[in-house]
């Protein structure tokens, strides 16, 4: 009846998760040092407030839609991918 | 979306809801309290023995009292309102400095006033801690201490919530449109709780998510700022946060009686802000350099960056205005974003019509995750056979889980609403009423869950709710006593925001009435295959269910 099954999407409840709490977190650093970089016009006590709070929305964002990815090994390579692309990223700009 | 996604979800979705349940309904409902946190002081606070000075005392009681302690120009307060939890003009407070930062149980009060002939007299108060701890249960859901740990746990619950949420909008979605507004009330009463699960929870889905987020952020602040610190600030932020407060041991004391009269400062503060209502003046190291006072007040037009208002920091010695980033109206963009996130959690914007809205809201939330509770047992649910009547067994973790939902959502409702009988009920009559309010807040809620685990969730259920009622009827109680009895020692305070803390327990306990009654009723009508059919039917039915296999 239906056209081409979809290949099914591996559970790999712990994988996954340790890729969405892990990573996770590193990216919602990343993302607050970005925020950081492009504000820096506001004096730091205020800014390193606006960053702090953006690591939570990121972190939980992450960690609730980790359990989209078809597998484990696809989470890690896509949220480990985007850590080395927001770190590197970061890196060169000079924001770290 | 693919099914095979909702079936992913659903199950993140229980584990997330039912590992948390039961922790954020008692963040929820004492978070609900919390939001009448002040109320609640005043309700329990007697009223002050003396009548507060007038403000035009202040600065000679301020030079009195420097001259005879020293060491209180490090911090005192002069309150400007005389509420009923506020003993006298002058008060400050001596911490522990092993304490944590968010312990207030360690601090020790003091208050200061004028006599009839001048003199100053300084003597040790002893606020309710009543509010506070109520606020404390609400921060650390239901633990007995806002320490590192529980709050770190308390993080961990709000991170599950988060999810949770997300996970149950994503099972929802597909049928979003079809379920939103239908409330299937009738003979499926699994399918009634859903959608009024569904309802609740898609309604007021941005307030739980602020209120997970804001929680995350309130749990793990100081680990993330340090971290932070490390990777982008190159260690500057620490300094940034410790700035002002270092006396400079080598400069001349400043004379504090040169300093401007309260009334001054307040004029200077109304030229800053004419919406700005002031209600206390907190000053630090006035005989240092760098002395500050903080004009703390709400602005009933503006956001709030703090429950309890916001300040105005000046020189105490000149008027000038040092710092407007925490006044509420005069803030710049950067400021007011960090304050809104607070405010959003706390519900310091908009009066008291928000506050009674997140009061519903809050109430709602605990309701929200009781019923998540109850779907999982009903999901588990083994129905009786269709041609022979039979019930069979139901599975022990149901028969479980239905036990310590009641005993201890319901413990910590008890429990609550003794605490605050107590708080008044006992004072004066016990050495250490806080805690005394903190044993009996415990006794109610672990004797609740042994009564549920004994007698079962569904009975348990009506007997725990009669006792809410009781003990939340109490409340108002102890204040009527006090009206005609002032010989008991309790009191009847008239200001609208006690009565407002009566009123509120009174309803609230006619609602405790009508949920036991309607329990009671369910418990003799409902289906026998139910967790919460009485427990004969149950036993009855062994054999018969074993002979099914």
């Amino acid at each position: 009846m239906k056209p081409a099954k979809p290949a099914p999407i591996q559970r790999d409840w712990v994988s996954k998760s340790l890729a969405g709490a892990l990573l996770g977190f590193a990216i919602a650093l990343g993302a607050s040092a970005l925020l950081a970089a492009l504000t820096t016009s506001v004096p730091l006590a205020t800014r390193s407030q606006l960053a702090m709070w953006l690591v939570p929305p990121v972190w939980l964002g992450i960690a609730s839609t980790v359990y989209f990815f078809g597998s484990g090994l696809r989470a890690w390579c896509w949220l480990g991918g985007t850590c080395l692309a927001l770190y590197g990223g970061l890196y060169a700009a000079g924001a770290l | 979306m693919r099914a095979d996604y909702i079936r992913i979800y659903k199950s993140v979705h229980t584990w997330t809801g039912i590992l948390t349940g039961m922790a954020l309904f008692i963040a929820f409902y004492a978070g609900a309290l919390t939001l009448f946190k002040e109320p609640i002081a005043r309700w329990a606070s007697p009223r002050p023995d003396v009548a507060m000075s007038p403000l035009d005392t202040a600065p000679d009681l301020i030079t009195r009292t420097l001259a005879a302690r020293p060491d209180v120009a490090k911090g005192f307060t002069i309150h400007l309102q005389p509420t009923e939890n506020v003993p006298a003009r002058m008060a400050w407070e001596v911490r522990d400095p092993q304490a944590d930062d968010h312990d207030e149980s360690s601090v020790r009060h003091y208050v200061a006033r004028l006599d009839a002939g001048g003199a100053v007299q300084i003597g040790e108060a002893a606020p309710s801690g009543l509010g506070n701890f109520i606020d404390v249960l609400h921060r650390v859901v239901g633990l007995p201490a806002d320490s590192d740990p529980n709050r770190w746990f308390m993080g961990i619950v709000a991170s599950l919530y988060g999810i949770a949420l997300v996970s149950g909008v994503i099972v929802l979605l597909p049928s979003l449109v079809k379920d939103f507004f239908a409330l299937r009330v009738g003979k499926n009463r699994k399918r009634m709780w859903l959608d009024a699960h569904n309802v609740v929870g898609i309604v007021s889905l941005p307030f739980h998510i602020v209120m997970a987020l804001s929680s995350v952020v309130f749990a793990f602040h100081d680990g993330i700022y340090d971290i932070q610190d490390r990777l982008m600030y190159a260690g500057k932020l620490e300094s940034v946060f410790q700035r002002g407060g270092g006396a400079t041991p080598d400069a001349a004391p400043r004379d504090p009686s040169v300093m401007l009269t309260p009334k001054a400062l307040l004029q200077h503060a109304r030229k800053v802000s004419p919406t700005f209502e002031p209600s206390a003046l907190q000053y630090t190291q006035v005989t240092a350099p760098r002395a500050i006072v903080r004009i703390w007040g709400k602005d009933p037009a503006a956001v709030s960056p703090r429950a309890r208002g916001g300040f105005v920091v000046m020189d105490p010695y000149s008027g000038k205005v040092l710092n407007t980033d925490y006044l509420p109206g005069r803030q710049d963009a950067a400021n007011l974003w960090v304050s809104s996130f607070f405010a959003l959690h706390m519900a310091s914007f908009g009066g008291a019509a928000v506050q009674w809205l997140y009061f519903v809201l809050g109430l709602a939330g605990a309701w929200l995750f009781y019923s998540g509770n109850l779907l999982w047992i009903e999901s588990r649910r083994k129905r009786a056979d269709r041609r022979t009547g039979a019930v069979p067994v139901q599975r022990l973790d149901t028969r479980l889980m239905a036990s310590v939902t009641v005993g201890v959502c319901l413990g910590s409702v008890c429990g609550m609403s003794l605490m605050m009988v107590a708080a008044k009920g006992l004072h004066g009559h016990v050495a250490d009423l806080n805690a005394w309010i903190k044993g009996l807040y415990y006794a109610a809620f672990f004797a609740a869950i042994a009564w549920s685990f004994l007698r079962g969730g569904a009975k348990a259920a009506v007997h725990l709710l009669w006792l809410a009622a009781a003990f939340t009827l109490a409340i108002p109680l102890t204040s009527l006593l006090g009206a005609v009895a002032p010989s008991t020692g309790l009191w009847a305070h008239t200001s609208a925001a006690t009565l407002g803390v009566d009123a509120t327990a009174l309803a609230m306990a006619l609602g405790f009435a009508w949920m036991a009654v309607v329990t009671h009723r369910r418990l003799g009508r409902g289906e026998a295959d139910s967790a919460w059919a009485l427990r004969r039917l149950r036993s009855g039915a062994d054999s018969a269910a074993e002979t099914q296999g």
